[in-house]
Formats: C-alpha cells, sequence, structure tokens
C-alpha cells in the first residue's frame, strides 16, 4: 500500500525536479493521446516543443513570437502570484487586462494625432492605473465588507468585456474606419505605438517590463519586508497578525499590484501585437496567466520559466493545429495536462511515498 | 477468555523505535497490572508519545512485543487496538465545536447507535462516573474540563481494559481534577487499567501506585511514586539535581503596565467577552493571571499584543497610552507577547526559525533597514536564541513544525524575552514542556522581572504561578477577579477565584 507522510522540511530535490518530471509525464501522456487519435506521438512533440524554435521555414516566424505570448503571461502571474503567496486570490485578472487596455489605449487615442515623446508613457501609466483601479473594486469590498474576492475579481471580468464591447463599438471605433468596430490601429499612431525594440527576438516594451517584473518581484520577496508579510500572510494568517501584518492592507496593496501589472500588460499588448482595441483583443491572458503562476510555482523565475513554456506550447500547438490537423481541444486538453501533472508532482516536495505492506 | 486471567494486563518486552536522526523508544520493557493506575514519566523526548502511540496502534515498533491479556498484540491502526479494549485521551481534544456532545461521540464510533440509545448511554455512564454530561449541549460552549469529559466517555463507552489518559489535568481546575480523580479510582476498583502520563509529580503521587520514567528513550526505573519524594521522581527524570526556579521578592519600582476598564465583545461565535478587565503591574513584578481555559486568557492576550485594538485609555504603559497602537509600533515602545498556541500563531509553521526569529523581532532587534531584510542578522538572531534557550534542532534553517513542541516553545519564549521587552505577557509559558526546560524559562521569566520589567503570566497551571507569581487574579467568563498576594492565598482561596466567587481582598 502506498502512503503520504509529510516531510518535516520541504524537499530542495523535489521543488526542483518536480516541474521537470512534470513535463516529461506530460509528454508521454500527451503522446499516447496524440496516437490515440492516430498521429505520430513524437512527430507531434517535436511539433509543438521543438519546431517553433528550430525549424528551418517556421522558426524566423514562430521565435519572436515565443517572447510576444509569454510576456504578457509572466507579466501578469508575477502580480497574481504576489497575492497568491498571501493567500488573496484574484481571479479577475482578465477584466484588469481589458481596462488597461481600454483606458490606456484610450488616453493615447484622445491625443490623435499629435506626435509627441510623452504620449506612450502616459499612456503605460494610465494603463497601469485603469488595471489597478479595475482591481481596487473587489480589494476595497473584500477590506471593508469580507466580501469573496474570488467571485467579485472574477465576475467583473465580464463586467470589463462588456465595457470593452461598448468602446470598442461607440466612442472609440475609428472615424475612418467604415463603420468597422474597432479602434485606430496603433500601427497608424507612431507615437502611441509600442513597436519592437528587436524585432528578430519580439522584443517590445511589454517584454522588457516582464523582465522588469521578474526581477523585481524576485528581489522583494527574498529581500523585502513586504515580501516576508506575503509569505507570512499566506502561510499563517494568525501568525501574521500577531506579527503586525494588516491584512486589509495587505489586500489592497496585492490587489494593486497584481492590477497594475496585468494594466500594463493590457496595454503593451493593445499598442503592440494586437494593434487596435477590438471587442476580442483579449485571448484569455489573464486566466492562462493563474495557470502560468502555478506552474512557476508561486516564484518569480519559476513563473518566468512557466511562462516561456506555456508560450512556447501556444505557439507549437498552432503549429501542429495547422501542420498536423490536430483539433485545437487536443492541444487545449495537452495544457492542461502540463498543469494536472505539475499539481501532482508538487505532493513530493512536501510528502514522501512510502510503501508499506 | 481463555487462560486464567494473570495479575498483569499489558507486557511489554523489548520495544524498540528508531526515526532518522532519534532512537525514540530503546529497549522498553514494563508490565502495566490489572486495575493499575501507572504513571508514565518523563521529559519532552524522553520518548512516551512515541511509546503510547505503539500500545494505541498509531505507530509500529522496530522491534519488541507486547501481550494483551495473555495473547500477542501488534495493533496495526488504532481501530484494531480500540478493539482489543485499549482507549486513549489525548491531551489535544479533536471535537467539533459546532456538534453536540452526542454527534461528537457519534462520529468517532464505528457503528454508532440510534441518536436516542446513545445519548441515554451517554447519561448512564457519566452520571456512573461522576462525571455530569448533557448528551444534547454543543461542544463549543463546555469548557475545557467538560470537554476532556466528552472524551473520556467517547472512551468509556467501548468499555475499555486499558485507558491512556496524556496530561489530563492540564486544563483543569482543582476541583475538576479532584472530580476526574475519583473517576478514574472508581475505574480501576473495577478492574481498568490506566496509564497515565503527565508532568505533575505531586499528582502521580496522589493516584498511581506505580511509574514508569523514561529518560533518553530508554527506561530508568518502575517505581513506586509514593515512596520517593517529587523531588527525587523529577531528578530520575531528568539525571541530574534540579534547580527550582525561585521568585525574588524584591522592592517593587512603580506602574509600568495599566489596564484600565478594558471590555471587548466576543470576536467569534465561541469566543469569549472580556468585561471590565483592570489590573497594574509594576516593574519587577510577575502578575500571574490563573483560569480555566476558555475564560478570556488568548482575548486579553490579543489585546495586549495588539493584535486587537481597544479604545484609548484602556492600556498604559510607563503612562503611555498604547490602546490603538498596531503590534509593531507596541514592539517598538517595549511591549512584547507570546500567545500560547505555538504553531500557527506565535511560529509560521512551514518557515524557519531564521523566519520566525524575524517574524516578532524585525522592530527592536533593528532586522530591516528601509524595508529591506538583513537576513544576516536575523540569522544570528534565531541563533541566539537557540543557544541561550537549548532549542536542540539541526540549526535557524530548519522549519518551526519539524521541532518539538517543548523546544519550539523554547524558541518563541526566548525569542521574546531576548528583546529585553519592558512589558511582557505570556500565555501558558511552559505548556507541553518538560521539568528542567520549564524551570528555565520560569527562571528567565522571574530575571526578566528582576531586572525591571513588568512581566504578565498567564497560565492554567496553577503550580507555575505559585512557583512565579508575586500578585495573582483569576479569570472567570472574561472577568477578573481582584488582583491579590499570592504569598497569602491557599489552595482553597485560588480555588474559589477560579470559580469566580470573588472575595473581596
Amino acid at each position: 500500500m502506498l502512503r503520504l507522510e509529510k516531510r518535516p522540511n520541504p524537499s530542495r530535490f523535489w521543488a526542483i525536479a518536480s516541474p521537470i518530471a512534470a513535463v516529461i509525464a506530460t509528454m508521454v501522456a500527451g503522446g499516447i493521446m496524440f496516437w490515440v487519435l492516430g498521429k505520430d506521438p513524437l512527430e507531434a512533440i517535436r511539433t509543438i516543443f521543438w519546431d517553433p524554435l528550430f525549424h528551418e521555414n517556421f522558426a524566423a516566424y514562430s521565435r519572436p513570437q515565443l517572447l510576444v505570448k509569454a510576456a504578457p503571461l509572466i507579466l501578469i502571474a508575477i502580480g497574481l502570484a504576489m497575492g497568491f503567496r498571501a493567500g488573496i486570490w484574484n481571479i479577475g485578472a482578465e477584466g484588469q487586462y481589458i481596462m488597461g487596455a481600454v483606458i490606456g489605449g484610450g488616453v493615447g487615442l484622445a491625443f490623435y494625432p499629435l506626435d509627441a515623446w510623452w504620449i506612450f508613457p502616459l499612456m503605460v501609466v494610465c494603463g497601469g492605473l485603469g488595471g489597478a483601479m479595475w482591481a481596487m473594486i473587489p480589494a476595497i469590498l473584500k477590506a471593508r465588507f469580507n466580501t469573496n474576492e474570488i467571485l467579485v475579481s472574477l465576475l467583473l471580468v465580464y463586467v470589463a468585456e462588456n465595457i470593452l464591447a461598448a468602446m470598442a463599438l461607440g466612442p472609440l471605433r475609428n472615424p475612418d474606419g467604415q463603420g468597422f468596430p474597432g479602434s485606430r490601429n496603433f500601427g497608424d499612431f507612431p507615437a502611441a505605438h509600442n513597436d519592437f525594440l528587436i524585432p528578430a527576438a519580439g522584443v517590445h516594451w511589454g517584454v522588457v517590463f516582464a523582465i522588469l517584473a521578474v526581477v523585481v518581484a524576485w528581489g522583494v520577496m527574498r529581500f523585502h519586508v513586504y515580501g516576508f508579510r506575503v509569505r507570512l500572510l499566506g502561510e499563517s494568517p494568525r501568525a501574521a497578525k500577531f506579527a503586525g501584518v494588516s491584512p486589509g492592507r495587505m489586500i489592497v496593496l496585492s490587489f494593486l499590484i497584481s492590477g497594475g501589472l496585468a494594466g500594463f500588460a493590457g496595454l503593451f499588448e493593445v499598442t503592440g501585437p494586437g494593434g487596435q482595441i477590438t471587442e476580442s483583443f483579449n485571448s484569455g491572458y489573464g486566466f492562462t496567466a493563474i495557470i502560468v503562476a502555478f506552474l512557476g510555482r508561486l516564484t518569480p523565475i519559476g513563473i518566468l520559466l512557466g511562462g516561456l513554456l506555456l508560450g512556447l506550447t501556444y505557439i507549437g500547438g498552432e503549429l501542429a493545429q495547422l501542420m498536423l490537423g490536430l483539433p485545437g481541444a487536443a492541444i487545449q486538453a495537452f495544457q492542461g495536462m502540463l498543469l494536472f501533472f505539475l499539481l501532482a508532482a508538487d505532493v513530493l516536495t512536501n510528502y514522501r511515498v512510502r510503501v508499506r505492506g | 477468555m481463555g487462560a486464567v486471567l494473570g495479575e498483569t494486563l499489558l507486557e511489554l518486552t523489548g520495544l524498540t523505535k528508531a526515526y532518522p536522526g532519534v532512537v525514540a523508544n530503546d529497549d522498553v520493557s514494563f508490565d502495566i497490572g490489572r486495575g493499575e493506575i501507572h504513571a508514565l514519566l518523563g521529559e519532552n523526548g524522553a520518548g512516551k508519545s512515541t511509546l503510547v502511540k505503539m500500545i494505541y496502534g498509531l505507530v509500529r515498533p522496530d522491534a519488541g512485543q507486547m501481550v494483551l491479556n495473555g495473547a500477542a498484540f501488534a495493533p496495526a491502526e488504532p481501530r484494531a487496538a480500540r478493539a482489543a479494549g485499549v482507549a486513549m485521551v489525548f491531551q489535544h481534544f479533536s471535537l467539533f465545536d459546532a456538534l453536540s456532545v452526542a454527534e461528537n461521540i457519534a462520529v468517532g464510533m464505528e457503528h454508532p447507535p440510534k441518536p436516542r440509545d446513545l445519548a441515554a448511554r451517554i447519561t448512564d455512564v457519566s452520571n456512573a462516573y461522576g462525571l455530569p454530561l448533557d448528551p444534547g449541549r454543543l461542544v463549543g460552549d463546555l469548557s475545557a474540563g467538560e470537554r476532556q469529559r466528552v472524551e473520556i466517555i467517547r472512551c468509556l463507552l467501548q468499555d475499555p481494559k486499558l485507558l491512556i489518559m496524556d496530561e489530563p489535568t492540564s486544563v483543569l481546575t482543582p476541583g475538576e481534577v479532584d472530580t476526574l480523580f475519583a473517576t478514574l479510582r472508581k475505574l480501576r476498583s473495577e478492574g481498568t487499567s490506566i496509564l497515565y502520563i503527565s508532568h505533575k509529580l505531586e499528582e502521580i503521587r496522589a493516584l498511581c501506585e506505580t511509574a514508569t520514567i523514561l529518560r533518553g528513550g530508554k527506561k530508568v526505573a518502575t517505581c513506586d511514586p509514593r515512596e520517593q519524594s517529587a523531588r527525587d521522581l523529577a531528578e530520575m527524570m531528568v539525571g541530574s539535581a534540579l534547580k527550582p526556579a525561585q521568585a525574588q521578592p524584591g522592592d517593587l519600582g512603580d506602574v509600568v503596565l495599566a489596564v484600565n476598564a478594558l471590555s471587548l465583545p466576543p470576536q467569534s461565535a465561541f469566543g469569549t467577552a472580556l468585561k471590565d478587565v483592570s489590573f497594574a503591574v509594576h516593574a519587577g513584578e510577575v502578575l500571574g493571571i490563573g483560569g480555566v481555559a476558555g475564560n478570556g486568557q488568548d482575548e486579553l492576550l490579543a489585546c495586549l499584543s495588539g493584535e486587537v485594538t481597544t479604545p484609548l485609555g484602556t492600556m498604559t504603559m510607563d503612562g503611555m497610552d498604547f490602546s490603538t497602537m498596531s503590534p509593531n509600533t507596541r514592539r517598538g515602545l517595549g511591549v512584547l507577547a507570546a500567545p500560547e498556541e505555538r504553531l500557527g500563531h506565535a511560529a509560521a509553521p512551514d518557515m524557519s526559525l531564521t523566519e520566525n526569529a524575524l517574524l516578532s523581532g524585525m522592530v527592536r532587534e533593528g532586522l530591516q533597514q528601509r524595508g529591506v531584510l538583513n537576513w544576516g542578522k536575523a540569522r544570528s538572531f534565531a541563533e541566539a536564541i537557540i543557544a541561550k534557550f537549548d532549542v536542540r534542532t539541526p540549526g535557524p534553517n530548519s522549519a518551526a513544525r519539524s521541532l518539538s513542541g517543548g523546544n519550539l516553545q523554547k524558541f518563541v519564549i526566548g525569542r521574546e524575552i531576548l528583546q529585553s521587552p519592558r512589558v511582557l505577557v505570556v500565555n501558558q509559558p511552559t505548556w507541553g514542556v518538560d521539568a528542567a526546560a520549564a524551570a528555565a524559562i520560569r527562571q528567565a521569566l522571574l530575571d526578566l522581572a528582576a531586572g525591571g520589567a513588568a512581566v504578565v503570566v498567564i497560565s492554567q497551571d496553577l503550580d507555575e504561578l505559585r512557583e512565579v507569581a508575586t500578585r495573582f487574579g483569576a479569570l472567570n467568563g472574561g472577568r477578573l477577579s481582584a488582583v491579590r498576594d499570592m504569598a497569602g492565598l491557599s489552595i482553597d482561596d485560588i480555588g474559589l477565584m477560579l470559580g469566580g466567587a470573588d472575595a473581596a481582598a
């Protein structure tokens, strides 16, 4: 009989080995699924994990896409993870991402066609504020009235989607767009355009912010009082209270950070790779970032790697749909397996398996 | 049963159990007689819990045999032990506050009878053994002593041959202790054997006819405790001469801590309200606050530590009002506290000792500058606590939960004492700590007071309070009795104060 026994101290070996084991298990189980679907499993795995980066024909296009896809995921996940570590559950990053794009983008469009250097920085600031403001609604309700932040933040996503639709069809609609929905294209408005800084690598301002967020979050979690308080509150709320941590203040700060980062991500996406504010520019990054946060074990470095890995499965998944005719649902199932195996392997960090006769 | 019933109920031979790095039980052998109250004595880490867990089927011995009633006994799980007639009352109760007494008992049964029959049986058994208990009451409304009755009756309904009790009196008032002892003696007279674990040597001498003493996992002696002095027993446990803590009656300084008409509504459904609590503690004085668990101790500590803030004017230190200050502002002033619950309140279980040193030491030890943590300094502080208070642990990187209860307690109390507080409030400072370590902690509290600090010791252990406190007050239902000099109080006076019958001093 197998039995789980709690380790007195968490295992350092498994903290690093469990994500690797999870990726391998995903490849095996995913391979079986692809084989059942009548595809060559090795070819499918290679198409997802290898071809986007090294295929002679596709790599030139798909390699920069890796950072383009991963950057918003990482930026959002970093903010979310700092809340999750404290037991504060912001599930509505998608809404904050949308509001960052709408408000930051809207401020930029208000100055069209002015050509001034400060327009883009102003948009970035407003994007962050937009996301943070949207996040304040669940935060203040939670801190003041102890409402459930999971529910409120999640439901506000749908409110944000309706605001986005109203904006894309109403005030922000391109006046020169022959009545088509969607805003002006930011590519045609240089002062507000988040252009590639290094086109061959896919680096735009969002990537710079994502890397910066990883570094700053790493430092804060390790060396700053705030990071200590976040961990303390998550590990043991009563001990945190004894240590003088104010839960209300932590809730507000945590939502401020995660909402702000999601807002930044939305602004960079809509002014760069997305190109314009449309009804459906948000492709679920705010939700996928939750997976990235857990894939990265809620640590900044882990999120960096997790974001890149998930970004890779996105691009590789698209490639596999195109090349091998794999159904999109199979790709999603494959990504789901990744999270499933990671959480399962996670158990090994805190528990050891004992065989008992 | 088959063969002739012998005098011996349970025979333990050569029981050995090793964990990585430590031999918890090393070749332990002794017999428990039928109808005998057998004491199991030992310091923390002496191996008492492991031994009891082997008997109760929670742990499997690496070597050795047990013979129960003449038949080999090797329970694979508690259910098997219970089926063989072994029952256990744990130190920590496993009861649901929101369920009634009868429901709680039914939850733990394999084949619970119909609710009405069960209630009748509970009433019968509780009256037969002098432990009156209403099966319909909510456990959340019961006192600690009554909760213990629920656990005992749960065991008695199984009609056990051997009843194991782990530190049963730690939560009881003197009156309740007498009731419990009467029950245990009645059980003995009916032929039930009792294995009785306790630190309180006087109790053991009053109750038990045999005592087995463990030290470092090995059996030191089996003796008749009535023929030994408490001091001899303690020295057998520790293996060296004991130096009890001594309260130094010195001149009292000015009032340092003053609590003034403090009232607090209950903080949760089963919380206790504080009602008009007032007291003053002078420099150099230890105020002992007694009372049975759940009479407002946690709430009082929360008010003093700053976890709960109270209206202006309710609490002052050296005349400065700190009622509305946050815990860390209070720490800056020198008001420190150590709550009762070690894991999850005084310390974060999954965090290292270094991180736990940071938890309350950040302000006074200067472990951060402008928000940046000084890990090196935090580590040194943790190491200082470990060294000064003899915390047995591989090092400051160990998680708090990997420490035994007594060792973590030493760490938690040491952490506050080493910050040289002006006011220190501790709740149950030596709960679950062995005799030698408890004496060390009490001495450290007395030394702190001798250095001019005002110390408040909240405790359910009256022996402890008599040892350290210069003055004494009792909490009952959230009210504090008049505070009186410890020296002039008899055990009966204290019993009355604990019961809320407060004869004006």
